[in-house]
């Protein structure tokens, strides 16, 4: 049986050999490089929306080293594969910041990861970008939030929904997957709704697991909900793979974007690639960019991207927007501070103004979150949204909501003297804490 | 929405008083030229209404173009086209005789923008002007946007329409259309209350949603009725409700008997622990995937067909893969349970990853013909056909299964190995050949219900892992190597959950089934179906 075994042990090492080929970036150590921390998962469920992240990082450093570097030096990524596993992101991050000493990290997706790495990035004093919308009530020294807040999506949303061009709807589901960020966005969106005049009854909240599959029940329960003579929408905070399923049982049980809009948070151009979108026409995503804007900065930044992936048909979306952003905040707040010191950098980040690729400037405030102008976009039949809604200026990401009443009254400013991520206004004391 | 709405009320009443015959052509066109200097979705809204009031049938072409988000406007005159996408440019159409006019490349011209409300204007406008089209189907979807929109301006149109009508569905359509115009009309009492029972006798939840718009600001003895047919309505439909939570578990759990009636050969029958089960799914519904790619490339005319075509594809593929991985691996792990979970475990991780980067990590396209797309209804129930094929196609992999494995000389031999292997292989059996056959048989099986889940689920590397814990719950449930136990422990775990979910909701529904399967099995340790084995056994 021996001979067995070392089979099983040669075809597990070999296994092992090609996945770190298929996943290793060539790595040249030397002193004269900026190292630059890649951390997104590259396996694993969350591998489907990472992956491109770490493609588009690659991307721009490909572009800064053209650019002649960064400080004379040349920038040099170091690509990490945390597998979708959120203690894993923890070890991963350690090994990044301790083992490669990088100046910077960019990465993570869900806020589960983000969690976890927390405590790493705060211990070793290094620098996270974090690209993706999330639900707020946070706010580190070491972490700058490039993605929404839920000001900067989920409110502005809800606004045009509650529009007349947005169909003045009355009635509202809340749908969402089971876990940290729908909940906490649902809880600010219910007390906003009610703040807003709407009556308990005419908000009904829903949560499904990860991945779910089988969407009967739930949209015919929509259905349902939205025959009550008032004017029904949907917002969706529905996670990843589960969105394909859903949209599909919408579209096959008749639920046109006229009579029930669905407007999701999580579903971009990358998800909707796996569609076929005739049959959600109209349907919306409250984004701060959509690939179809019209500006010439993204007309380069799509081309460019083609160009690197090696694949006309891949789209962009809107993390990957916020990581060009973080990226090019990082390259200025270095060159401003003359050095990669982590702690330099950070305070050179705030007030730091880039422009973002739908045609503004976006710039780093005291809180560590981003300015954004909002876009709502409506699904095309070509797989890219439309935008229907502008925010007409750019809106400031607010991390503590001012809709929880735990929330509501931290602020967080990271210029000295406050320097405090959760200052409480009514007690004047740093520390408060809020929703989760 | 009111602005629409009293702008549209004033123009209908327009259109009432002028005659039918129609603006002429010049007019149109003046209007349609409007488009290009309407600002926001309210000005073009404006503009919509305004053609809809010519009443000229003319203006279908460009509406149902600006609904579509075919109308352009082209820059250098603003000149209003329909445009049609032929490659990198447009093709021009003139916007009401259809006809050719110019190519423009897409930068030389601007879309009029829609959004869904403006798109319902239209639609409810289209509405009126379709109500007299030759297609009886057309008609009929006329009526039931004017059910959905009732306007007291609509009765006059309807009547006429109601007087011209053959079709008697399409007639009863109508009048329930004219029915709910009526309720929004300053029409008396008593044609309210006729309107009110036909609107009830309709019984479904446009009615429910109607009525109830109407209740709240209605005369009392309308308003009676109309409380009256809800409760009544909802009465039915409670009824409905229940028949379709049957339906919806017996759905479920044709997806779940698809997913598992594989396992139930390679873990049931051989008592192998395959967590690779997954990844046989996976490669199936990728095999669909790239059949559908070529054939849309190749040969679109056969793309209805592609699901048959890619069936033997994806059962040859999975079954392949199988038989490699038993002759590679499992082989030498039989009777080492622990192991062989891990093997497998394994080799599924080196699947995925293969996957991943062969296709990338991304979502695939897989389409639906068009004979699995949309739903019927039988009675207050929607069915849709995906689900209604899905669960043919499930029953039809389990009596082919069956058959083999009953009536074949090759189904003898699986189990008599799975029975009492040394027996068998003094009967001249090739244990190790039945051994690898089966082993593909179930991959394969596997590998065909890739095919089916391609079509309601995602296709990326992940799509196994999302069934292989339900798959080896219906296996177990059922019982251990007993077909029909797989049968019954699918459709009753599917019609369970479905019961649940509508109290429970979908996160608690799952645990309170995995709690009653713990219990259950703490009961009946072999599961639904006991059945004698190698892996009872072992």
């Amino acid at each position: 049986m021996r001979g067995n075994f070392s089979t099983i042990t040669k075809m597990f090492s070999a296994s092992v050999v090609a996945a770190g080929l298929l996943m290793s970036v060539p790595a040249k150590a030397a002193d004269d490089t900026i190292k630059v921390g890649i951390l997104h998962s590259l396996s694993g469920t969350m591998a489907i929306s990472e992956t491109t992240l770490k493609d588009a990082m690659l991307m721009l450093i490909d572009e800064q080293n053209a650019k002649g570097g960064l400080l004379g030096k040349k920038l040099e990524a170091v690509v990490v594969d945390p597998a979708s596993n959120w203690p894993l992101f923890a070890e991963k991050a350690r090994e990044l910041i301790s083992k490669d000493k990088v100046a910077a990290v960019f990465g993570c997706w869900t806020s589960v990861s983000r969690k976890s790495v927390l405590p790493v990035f705060s211990e070793l004093d290094n620098i996270l970008f974090y690209p993706v919308q999330y639900e707020g009530e946070e706010s580190e020294r070491n972490v700058f939030y490039t993605g929404a807040a839920p000001n900067q999506q989920a409110i502005p949303a809800v606004d045009y929904l509650m529009s007349e061009d947005g169909g003045s709807v009355k009635r509202w589901v809340l749908e969402g997957t089971d876990y940290v960020y729908p909940r906490t966005t649902n809880k600010i969106l219910e007390a906003y709704l009610k703040a807003k005049g709407v009556a308990a009854e005419d908000i009904m909240v829903n949560y499904t697991p990860f991945g779910f599959s089988d969407w009967q029940t739930e949209v015919s329960a929509i259905k349902k909900f939205g025959s009550a003579g008032k004017k029904t929408a949907v917002v969706s905070t529905v996670n990843g793979d589960a969105n394909v399923p859903f949209y599909k049982e919408l579209g096959n049980q008749g639920i046109k974007a006229e009579d029930i809009p669905v407007m999701a948070f999580s579903v971009g151009e990358e998800e909707l690639a796996g569609l076929d979108t005739a049959p959600l026409v109209g349907h919306l995503a409250a984004w701060n960019y959509f690939e179809s804007v019209d500006t010439p900065e993204n007309k380069k930044f799509i081309a460019d991207w083609h160009k690197f992936i090696k694949n006309d048909k891949r789209t962009t979306n809107d993390p990957m927007e916020a990581h060009y952003i973080g990226f090019n905040m990082w390259v200025k707040a270095v060159e401003k501070a003359g050095t990669t010191d982590p702690d330099k950098v950070i305070d050179a980040m705030i007030g730091v103004s880039v422009p973002n690729l739908t045609g503004g400037y976006s710039t780093m405030m005291p809180n560590h979150h981003i300015t954004k102008p909002v876009l709502i976009g409506e699904i095309q039949a070509d797989g890219q949204f439309e935008t229907v809604s502008r925010t007409p200026g750019l809106v400031m990401g607010d991390e503590w909501s001012d809709y929880l009443p735990d929330s509501k009254d931290l602020i967080s400013d990271w210029r000295a003297p406050l320097s405090c991520g959760n200052f409480n206004v009514a007690t004047g004391k740093c520390g408060g804490k809020g929703t989760n | 929405m009111n602005l629409f709405r009293a702008i549209g009320l004033t123009l209908l009443v327009l259109l009432a008083t002028l005659s039918s015959s129609g603006a002429s052509e010049a007019d149109l066109r003046g209007i349609i030229a409007k488009f290009a200097t309407a600002k926001g979705f309210s000005e073009t809204g404006a503009v919509v209404h305004e053609l809809a009031a010519t009443g000229d049938p003319a203006v279908e072409r460009p509406l149902a173009a600006l609904a579509d988000g075919n109308l352009y406007i082209r820059k250098a005159d603003s000149l209003v086209f329909v445009g049609k996408e032929t490659g990198d440019s447009v093709e021009l159409l003139d916007p009401l005789s259809g006809e050719k006019s110019a190519d423009a490349a897409k930068d030389d011209i601007a879309k009029i923008k829609v959004n869904n409300t403006l798109r319902r204007v239209i639609r409810d406008a289209l509405g009126t002007l379709t109500l007299g089209a030759k297609d009886p189907a057309v008609r009929g979807a006329a009526a039931d946007t004017m059910f959905k929109t009732p306007d007291a301006a609509n009765i006059e149109p309807l009547d006429a329409a109601i007087a011209k009508e053959t079709v008697a569905s399409v007639k009863a359509l109508l009048e329930q259309a004219r029915a709910a115009s009526v309720l929004v009309s300053d029409r008396p009492d008593a044609d309210k209350l006729a309107a009110i029972a036909l609107i009830g006798a309709r019984g479904d939840r446009d009615a429910v949603s109607l009525l109830t718009s109407v209740e709240a600001n209605a005369p009392d003895a309308v308003k009676e009725a109309a409380t009256a047919a809800i409760r009544n309505i909802n009465s039915t439909l409670a009824f409905w409700d229940a028949g379709q939570n049957i339906w919806y578990g017996i759905s479920l759990g044709s997806v779940l008997l698809l997913a598992a009636i594989g396992l139930a050969i390679t873990f049931g029958v051989m008592g192998v622990i395959n967590m690779a089960h997954g990844e046989m799914v996976m490669l199936g519904a990728y095999t669909t995937f790239v059949v559908q790619q070529v054939i849309r490339t190749s040969f679109p005319s056969l793309f209805d067909w592609s699901l048959v075509i890619a069936l033997p594809l994806a059962f040859l593929v999975a079954a392949l893969v199988g038989l490699a991985i038993e002759r590679g691996v499992i082989r030498f792990l039989y009777g080492r349970p622990l192991e062989t979970l891990l093997a497998t475990w394994g080799v599924s991780l080196i699947l995925q990853q293969a996957v991943r980067s062969i296709f990338g990590p991304t979502n695939q396209e897989v389409g639906n013909p068009s004979w699995m797309s949309g739903s019927f209804n039988v009675g207050q129930l929607a069915i849709t056909w995906n689900r209604l094929w899905i669960l043919v196609f499930a029953l039809s992999v389990f009596a082919v299964l069956l058959y083999v494995m009953k009536r074949t000389p090759w189904g003898l031999q699986m189990r008599a190995v799975t029975a009492n292997r040394r027996m068998a292989s003094s009967m001249g059996i090739r244990t190790p050949w039945v051994d690898a056959l089966t082993f593909a048989l179930g991959s394969g099986i596997a590998g065909i219900a890739g095919v089916a889940l391609s079509q309601i689920d995602n296709v990326s590397p992940n799509l196994g892992r999302g069934y292989i814990i339900d798959s080896f719950m219906v296996v177990v449930f059922g019982g251990v190597g007993n077909l029909w136990g797989t049968l019954v422990g699918a459709f009753s775990l599917g019609i369970v959950n479905k019961f649940l979910e509508p109290y429970a909701g979908a996160v608690l529904g799952k645990i309170v089934v995995l709690v009653l399967i713990i219990l259950f099995i703490q009961k009946r340790p072999r599961g639904l179906f006991a059945l004698k084995g190698r892996a009872v056994e072992a």
